[in-house]
């Protein structure tokens, strides 16, 4: 299996860098296998999760778990349902109502040598924290010389769901991706969501793993290897979910899906979209991105976060700065409204990108013959 | 979420509960006031009251159940046949009814009284129970308190001098930082704010090695990326400090997790100052300690003056011991400037902390006769004579040295000697510490992640690359 596996990744000519720098174990990378055999089958994103925060802590007494309601309630989104009975309310910690706190007594926990998987309910709530996972976390095995590393991982729900308005469907990839010190994971299948919390559980820095509500419930097809527990996938490497040679468009998390659904629009239209998951937002794999719009030449990025200083701006800087000579259009970049989420559904339509955005942009990259104001 | 300790009369709740026609999931019996055996004992409890919506919601192990949560009222206090309207029988333990309208005071009529040992003018006093300490500990005690005041004066004048950047003293709390440092163990994890380097001192860290810090040159173990002051050793147990107020409480509490998980033979401490207390952090730690049932031990330096705010500015309640019952933690009010008394609170909450793994709240009343820092003046928003009293009659290095002198274990020649040894060796040190090297280039670099990212290689060739080219945009005397 593992043989078929690595001729695979060569025959589809994976020459992209670096797939070394940042796995712990030397499995093979199995991100861009989809043979559909017999042993093919489905998995939600919910018990992908599950699973992966199963096997580790079986794995590495050493890893546990913190949040709120994560111990008798199963967990706010159900992610580690059924870890309170398995493994003890030492190892599946429910706490008090302060993200502050738990978060902080994460840190000092990872400080001694413990390995905390802090959840917040949703990242919204992360804010509380920010000091200690900014300040505490990522800065600290640079201020203190190496002395201090923080191998925690912070995980939750992130960016918008359906019907819960501001304060609960920001995206905070861009925020925590302006900080050298930590890494932020955005996984969008169930394959993303095993290897990737996998690779941040075992990594020895910390990790932001930005998960997405709507997300749990949905199901992909995953590999015996995947399921396998010593997998894991390398973090800083995007996966190309879709080859092409048009145009090229970037998106995590959520957006990947929007963006795979945009693509077989335009493939009937004769325009053949790559679209690459990024998967990791820090490091960013500026390498593949640039290695696509240089076959394709034509850049959209896709994102629901807010459009200022997003994901998007560093991705466009990243080719303007990298690979300028072989852009035949302006990038666009398409984002959530700049507007705080409103609730009533169709003002929360509005303000997210939807799949019809992302094709009417990668026309306009394409023919150039629609106006690219805002409204278009 | 609720969590709640049934007192003995669970018996009489189930009764109670049965009484109410309530249907549960799940029951079985909780254990009462067990001991925490090392072992986790499944069990889970829920209570499902359909009458009244509350829900009980209950996790226990062993080490959960909480010997410390006593209903306000004993049951044994109420007679046999009390009619069930005397007492609410309310998550968290029973509660005895009045029918008398009244709000108790946010004051406390009497403030919490101070622990001493030693009297303002070193002599023990007659009633005080105190752990006898020998020769040998009382002279290193004073020598590292003498030392620290010297280190203390004499980086002072160096950062004057312009020789530092920055600098910020301990004067005043010498006896705290000396004398907690030695009742502990030297696995004893140590969270400090930035006004404990005495705790380093004890722990052996040389004045060398705090004037690398200092100066921020390659042999500082900091590798040049903290401004002065922020010392760290983890061979010494000692946290790298930190700017951000008050983070290092949960901190501490988080480390106390992983030794009680560990089921290690020591305990954290955490330091902090009045001003600390404020933060949301401080909080959330104390809360958070007293649920999980840690050992760690919460050190207040509660020295009057947080920069240029004064406690009464800072909160209301009498200082900060009282919050210790808030929080449910053991607390204890010290006098900071008494050496002996520190020694002998720290050494007692160690014991309690580790054998019974709970908190321990410790507030030591002393007065920061410094400034903020060599940023701050604080004769503008103080008296000088205030800061001078404290000076001159509650110096605790003063005290604890009449104190060994009495007992014919310190003289005067004794002092000079040790006194200019320390002033030879701290000029040596600054000295030696100014004319090293600064960090080479690609300490700018490494830590950032434990394995460098592609990116930041490529942007280390980068600057390599430039500075090399454009030798003279760059100081010639950066080490590459």
């Amino acid at each position: 299996m593992l043989r078929i596996i690595k001729q695979k990744i060569s025959s589809r000519g994976l020459s992209a860098p670096v797939i070394g720098g940042y796995t712990h174990r030397l499995s093979p990378v199995a991100s861009t296998i989809r043979h559909f055999s017999s042993a093919i089958k489905e998995m939600l994103v919910r018990d992908a999760l599950n699973s992966a925060l199963d096997e580790e802590m079986a794995a590495d007494s050493s890893v546990f778990i913190m949040g709120e309601e994560v111990g008798e309630y199963q967990g706010a989104y159900k992610i580690t349902k059924g870890l309170l009975d398995k493994y003890g309310p030492e190892r599946v910690v429910d706490t008090p109502i302060t993200e502050a706190g738990f978060t902080g007594i994460g840190v000092g926990a990872a400080y001694h040598g413990l390995k905390p998987v802090i959840e917040f309910m949703t990242f919204n709530f992360s804010m509380q924290a920010m000091d200690h996972i900014i300040n505490s976390a990522a800065k600290s095995n640079y201020m203190s010389a190496g002395q201090i590393n923080v191998p925690i991982v912070f995980r939750g729900p992130n960016g918008a769901a359906a019907g819960v308005s501001s304060q609960h469907s920001q995206c905070y990839g861009a925020w925590f991706g302006t900080v050298p010190g930590l890494k932020v994971l955005v996984p969008y299948s169930s394959e993303d969501a095993r290897g990737l919390l996998k690779a941040a559980i075992r990594d020895p820095d910390p990790v932001v793993f930005l998960e997405n509500e709507l997300l749990y419930g949905e199901s992909f097809p995953v590999s015996a290897e995947v399921l396998d527990s010593s997998f894991c996938l390398p973090i800083g490497k995007a996966k190309i979910e879709r080859k092409g040679k048009d145009i090229t468009i970037t998106a995590y998390s959520k957006m990947v899906g929007y963006a795979l659904k945009a693509a077989e629009i335009l493939e009937k239209d004769g325009i053949n979209a790559e679209v690459i998951n990024l998967r990791s937002i820090r490091p960013l794999d500026r390498a593949t991105i640039n290695a696509s719009v240089r076959k394709t030449n034509r850049l959209v990025t896709v994102e629901e976060g807010f459009p200022q200083h997003g994901v998007g701006a560093e991705i466009c800087a990243t080719v303007v700065e990298d690979s300028f000579e072989y852009l035949d259009a302006p990038v666009e970049r398409i984002a959530g409204a700049d507007v705080p989420t409103p609730y009533a559904a169709n003002l929360e339509r509005f303000a997210f990108p939807q799949i019809e955005d992302i094709v009417r942009a990668a026309k306009r990259a394409c023919y150039r013959s629609v106006s690219t104001a805002a409204t278009a | 979420m609720a969590s709640f300790c049934l007192t003995k009369s669970r018996s009489f709740i189930i009764q109670t509960l049965k009484s109410n026609k309530t249907s549960t999931n799940r029951t079985s019996y909780i254990h009462n006031n067990v001991s925490s055996s090392p072992l986790p004992v499944s069990e889970h409890a829920y209570y499902s009251h359909k009458n009244v919506s509350i829900v009980f919601n209950h996790s226990f192990k062993s080490i959960y159940v909480s010997r410390r949560l006593h209903s306000t009222t004993s049951v044994d206090e109420l007679p046999a046949e009390a009619p069930l309207q005397q007492v609410l029988d309310f998550p968290g333990g029973k509660v005895k009814f009045t029918p008398k309208l009244t709000f108790a005071s946010g004051a406390t009529k009497e403030r919490v009284h101070c622990y001493r040992v030693l009297d303002d003018n070193g002599q023990m006093l007659t009633d005080s129970d105190s752990l006898g300490i020998n020769k040998e500990l009382a002279v290193k005690l004073y020598t590292n308190m003498l030392t620290l005041e010297v280190m203390d004066t004499i980086f002072y004048e160096a950062q004057r001098q312009g020789r530092i950047s920055f600098y910020a003293t301990t004067t005043g709390e010498e006896a705290i930082n000396i004398a907690s440092a030695a009742a502990l163990n030297n696995n004893d994890f140590v969270f400090p704010q930035y006004r404990e380097p005495g705790v380093l001192l004890w722990r052996g860290f040389s004045l060398q090695e705090f004037a690398h810090q200092l100066f921020g040159n390659k042999y500082d173990y900091g590798k040049g990326r903290q401004m002065p002051i922020h010392y760290g050793s983890k061979k010494l147990n000692y946290i790298t400090v930190a700017s951000t107020v008050a983070t290092q409480i949960p901190h501490a509490v988080g480390a106390a997790y992983s030794l009680k998980m560990e089921k290690q033979d020591s305990c954290s401490i955490t330091y902090f100052g009045d001003g600390g207390t404020s933060e949301g952090d401080f909080h959330g730690a104390m809360n958070f300690a007293a649920v999980m049932e840690v050992p760690v031990i919460f050190f207040c330096r509660n020295n009057g003056w947080a920069i240029s705010t004064p406690v009464d500015q800072q909160f209301r309640s009498d200082g900060v011991a009282v919050k210790g019952k808030a929080y449910g933690v053991p607390s204890i009010r010290v006098d900071g400037n008494d050496a002996l008394a520190i020694y002998n609170a720290v050494s007692e909450a160690r014991k309690m902390a580790i054998t019974e793994q709970t908190p321990v709240l410790i507030e030591a009343l002393t007065y920061r006769a410094g400034h903020h820092t060599t940023s701050d003046d604080s004769t503008r928003y103080r008296p000088v004579e205030e800061i001078q009293r404290w000076r001159d009659d509650q110096n605790p290095v003063k005290r604890f040295r009449k104190w060994i002198e009495s007992k014919g274990w310190w003289t005067d020649e004794a002092e000079s000697q040790h006194y200019s040894s320390i002033r030879k060796q701290l000029a040596q040190a600054i000295q030696v510490a100014e004319r090293i090297e600064k960090p080479p280039v690609a300490d700018m670099f490494n830590d950032v992640y434990d394995v460098p990212p592609k990116n930041l290689t490529a942007q280390e060739a980068l600057l390599r690359k430039t500075v090399k080219k454009h030798v003279q945009d760059f100081p010639s005397d950066v080490p590459l």
